[in-house]
């Protein structure tokens, strides 16, 4: 009798386990089913817009021919500067994290503040630089999309920073100060150099991550049908183009958008993979 | 005797050169440091100095109050914070389950050889940047949305009580429920990377034990695991839920921007983040500007509050690790 009832409480549970792990499969399935779909549209429609013309001419007016070669060049020139502007930024916020203020009271809140900044919506960001650039300028300029991505950029920097100065062994900070170095020289040429592929590997995600941001854009860089590279006036960049080709009634401009967003999607994905390949990855992403 | 002096001298001002730049650089860290800070402290200054206006027209009434009349200038925050937390309690309604077993999926029950492939494959995907995912609801979910599920839906649930309402209407395609659905599919690959990441966490000696008792795979998740990483996975969830709310560009595609609220989540609406997206440009005024940042600074304080409690809960399981593992 007791064997019995043990046999069928074994094999409830057996059929518990296996219906959640069935559940658990069906929603990897689900999950994936749903990203793969989105990755084969993107590139089966994305392909077959992309040619040649898309990287040498500027954006077109509705009905004519064109591509997006100013707005590739935008985007370049913003993320660029905003990556000059936020990771040196981050680099020595981060330095200041793991090599001075490491248990301090002022580092764990920074540290809280900087995590808030990294998933705060990137939209506000935008309004914000509004506010403090856009209205003082007079005018929406490039240079304010720079910044706005640079606060972007800031927050992924110092969080990989400082994880990454934090596994530097302290012995090797030891061993330099015990030759006379100086703490900046051990800093630089010690703890930097030893932790020199996980820093490269913050900029880079920081790269991935901005060259995509489009809220934060749409106030501040704005954009511009024709070719401008100076950073004092509205400068045309992929996302918002993008976002207003897709959005409009006119399909040669749709067409031009789907193109974008597989340019942009292969540049990201090409630095992820790149980081994954060549370089340490942080632990933590959040 | 007189190279001894040069010596000694040469020292001290290389010493003193080494303090001096031990200085500067301390500080020169410490400053941006305190950057971030600002950063977070200005943004906060600036909404409040630009909600300020409209803050002090219509005070506490502009968050119950669902006008948006930009020609009689009358604002209220209502419809758009009605959006947004409906998109974002549906995202979590889908993502949460779903990542969770694509969580348990990777840990327990992947074979060996899938493992980092698929790991990969969701980081890669949560690098994907939203208006990727909102241009491709738009062209291509959305249609389909409209033309099989939604007819399908209304026919079998929309005749229900209570629940029947939220799925009556015109089948559009876009509306309150596709903006949902593809927050879910976004913050998916994001929720579950932070959820198998806690779930790794766990030592293996505590599900070895489990297993040695004879304890199936559900029942080490829901006996070992799960207690251990509770808190963790709370914070993860909130994680996603902090993105879901502040997301602009894959709702701003397909939620329709109107701006009424529906009983019908069929039916189009608006969140603060698409507001922000469609309307700021072209807002004139100094009230209709102002009522827009107004929600820019809702918008920042409700992620706030959902960030730092997953930021606490979170830290709470990195303690944790320390004291147990």
């Amino acid at each position: 009798m007791q064997r019995l009832r043990n046999v069928g409480l074994y094999r409830r549970r057996r059929f518990v386990n296996s219906l959640v792990l069935i559940a658990s499969l069906g929603t990897t399935l689900f999950g994936l089913f749903w990203l793969l779909w989105l990755l084969w549209t993107l590139l089966s429609e994305g392909l077959r817009y992309l040619n040649l013309s898309i990287f040498h001419q500027a954006t077109p007016p509705p009905g004519g021919t064109g591509g997006l070669g100013n707005a590739i060049l935008g985007s370049i020139v913003l993320t660029v500067v905003g990556i000059l502007i936020g990771a040196p930024a981050g680099v020595l916020a981060g330095t200041y994290l793991s090599e001075f203020a490491r248990e301090s009271r002022a580092a764990s809140v920074i540290r809280f503040v900087n995590d808030i900044l990294l998933s705060a919506p990137s939209i506000i960001l935008g309004v914000f630089v509004y506010e403090v650039v856009v209205i003082h300028m007079g005018h929406f300029s490039g240079f304010a999309g720079s910044l706005a991505l640079a606060l972007i950029a800031l927050p992924t920097v110092v969080r990989t920073t400082e994880d990454m100065l934090r596994l530097v062994p302290n012995a090797l900070r030891e061993a330099a100060a015990a030759l006379g170095a100086p703490r900046w020289k051990v800093t630089i040429a010690i703890v930097f150099r030893a932790a020199r592929s996980g820093i490269l590997t913050g900029v880079l995600l920081a790269v991935a991550r901005i060259s995509g941001e489009t809220a934060p854009l749409l106030f501040t860089a704005l954009n511009n049908q024709f070719w401008s590279h100076s950073l004092n006036e509205p400068i045309a960049n992929l996302p918002v183009v993008i976002f207003q080709f897709a959005m409009s009634p006119y399909e040669d401009w749709q067409h031009l958008a789907w193109a974008g967003a597989v340019l942009i999607t292969l540049a990201i994905l090409f630095i992820n993979i790149l980081v994954r390949l060549f370089l340490k990855t942080p632990k933590s992403r959040y | 005797m007189k190279t001894d002096q040069t010596f000694e001298h040469a020292m001290n001002t290389s010493i003193q050169r080494g303090v001096f730049l031990d200085k500067l650089f301390y500080h020169g860290t410490r400053i941006f440091a305190w950057a971030v800070l600002a950063v977070i402290v200005a943004i906060l200054v600036s909404l409040f100095h630009g909600a300020t206006p409209a803050l002090r027209k219509f005070g506490l009434g502009f968050l119950v109050s669902t006008a948006w009349n930009p020609v009689t200038e009358d604002f209220g925050a209502l419809v758009s914070i009605y959006g947004t937390l409906v998109t974002s309690v549906i995202a979590m309604l889908i993502g949460v389950p779903v990542s969770f077993g694509i969580a348990l999926f990777i840990t327990e029950l992947c074979p060996v050889l899938l493992k980092r492939p698929i790991g990969i494959a969701i980081e890669l995907l949560a690098a994907i940047p939203s208006i990727i995912y909102g241009m491709w609801a738009l062209f291509v979910f959305a249609p389909l949305f409209g033309d099989y599920v939604q007819p399908w839906v209304s026919h079998n649930l929309g005749t229900l009580p209570l629940v029947g309402a939220l799925f009556s209407g015109p089948p559009m395609g876009i509306g309150v429920l596709t903006a949902g659905i593809v927050l879910a599919i976004m913050v998916i690959p994001f929720m579950s990377a932070v959820i198998r990441d806690m779930f790794e966490v766990v030592p293996p000696v505590l599900k070895e034990s489990a297993y040695a008792l004879g304890a199936t795979t559900w029942e080490v998740v829901g006996h070992v695991v799960l207690p251990y990483t509770k808190i963790g996975v709370v914070g993860g969830i909130m994680l996603g839920l902090g993105r879901a709310l502040g997301e602009t560009m894959a709702v701003t595609f397909v939620i329709g921007n109107a701006n009424r609220i529906h009983t019908s989540l069929f039916m189009p609406g608006n969140t603060i983040s698409s507001s922000l997206a469609n309307q700021f440009t072209e807002a004139v005024g100094e009230m209709y500007k102002s009522s827009l940042i107004a929600l820019g600074l809702i918008l920042f304080l409700i992620t706030f509050v959902v960030l730092a409690a997953a930021k606490f809960l979170l830290f709470r399981i990195a303690g944790q690790e320390g004291s147990r593992g």
